[in-house]
């Protein structure tokens, strides 16, 4: 049931963002281009995304717990540090460069375009790679 | 019967305004979010639930099938109705690999991506992910700016 579940949103997922048309990085790109012809598409899609989600959140959370869990998993973290901001700032400009956040580009794996593929590859690299910093650099104060 | 409602939605889909497709988009995204939250208590964040997989998460079923799910929709859209929305790449390998490299990277560091910080923590409220989602997009307009207007490279 629970991978039921995990499947059947991993699918409205990957169909709102294939029918938003974030899986287009011409979009992405266009909507990020503010000197060019800007493209409001991504608006859209992150207004209906978080309205949805705002209402939808407080609606499940009546429930004391989740159907087929023991707890919801809120994140934990509060503090605003160098980590959060290093970590968006690096994650914009790779967005930028090609148009591509992690849900569209591994949505787009099943186009079977090679370039694609490379910049899944390397992401999935890019989030080993940062697991295994020293938690002394993670947390710095 | 069967084949006539898909055409039936196809046609409804061609002819809808792009941004209302868009938010129609969203709603399904945002649908998503709400389902893992109701069912497993999960945030919905592709780079938190994507990456569990290489780091060592041990819950990696839930993940799995998130993950088929999604690769999966686009896969199917094109059986249905013709079309899988999937774009071309606009850049070279070099700026593919790149640009993967700081995503990845980028994501894991800052705990978060356009899903995890920019839909499920902004409809939070979290404080955390208001700072996030205003940094990546900024970087993101920047980024956008230098590439195409300063160094004039618009696509491969």
């Amino acid at each position: 049931m629970k991978i039921g579940m995990a499947l059947l949103a991993g699918f409205l997922f990957g169909a709102g963002l294939s029918l938003g048309g974030m899986t287009q990085p011409a979009v992405v790109l266009g909507f990020l281009d503010l000197a060019g012809a800007w493209n409001p598409r991504l608006l859209f899609v992150m207004a209906g995304a978080v309205a949805t989600t705002a209402l939808g959140y407080r609606l499940v959370w009546r429930a004391r717990r989740p159907w087929f869990e023991d707890s919801f998993k809120l994140p934990a973290a509060r503090r605003i540090d160098r980590r959060l901001l290093l970590g968006a700032a690096l994650f914009g400009i790779g967005w930028g460069l090609a148009g591509y956040c992690p849900g569209p580009a591994l949505a787009s794996l099943g186009a079977g375009l090679a370039p694609v593929a490379l910049l899944v590859a390397m992401m999935v690299l890019g989030w080993w790679l940062a697991a295994r910093l020293p938690a002394r650099n993670n947390d710095a104060k | 019967m069967y084949i006539r409602i898909i055409e039936y939605m196809n046609v409804w889909i061609v002819t809808m305004h792009p941004w209302l497709l868009s938010a129609l988009g969203g709603i399904l995204i945002g649908l998503s979010a709400v389902l893992l939250m109701g069912s497993l208590g999960r945030i919905a964040g592709i780079s938190g639930i994507a990456s569990g997989l290489v780091t060592g998460a041990g819950d990696r079923g839930w993940r799995i099938a998130f993950v088929v799910g999604l690769v999966a929709a686009p896969w199917l859209l094109q059986w249905l109705r013709g079309d899988s929305g999937i774009g071309a790449p606009p850049m070279s390998w070099p700026w593919m690999a790149g640009a993967g490299l700081l995503v990845g990277f980028g994501t894991r560091l800052g705990g978060g991506c356009t899903s995890g910080h920019g839909v499920c923590g902004m409809a939070r409220l979290s404080p955390r992910s208001l700072l996030a989602t205003l940094v990546f997009m900024l970087m993101g307009v920047v980024t956008v700016f230098v590439v195409r207007h300063l160094l004039g490279v618009v696509g491969p």
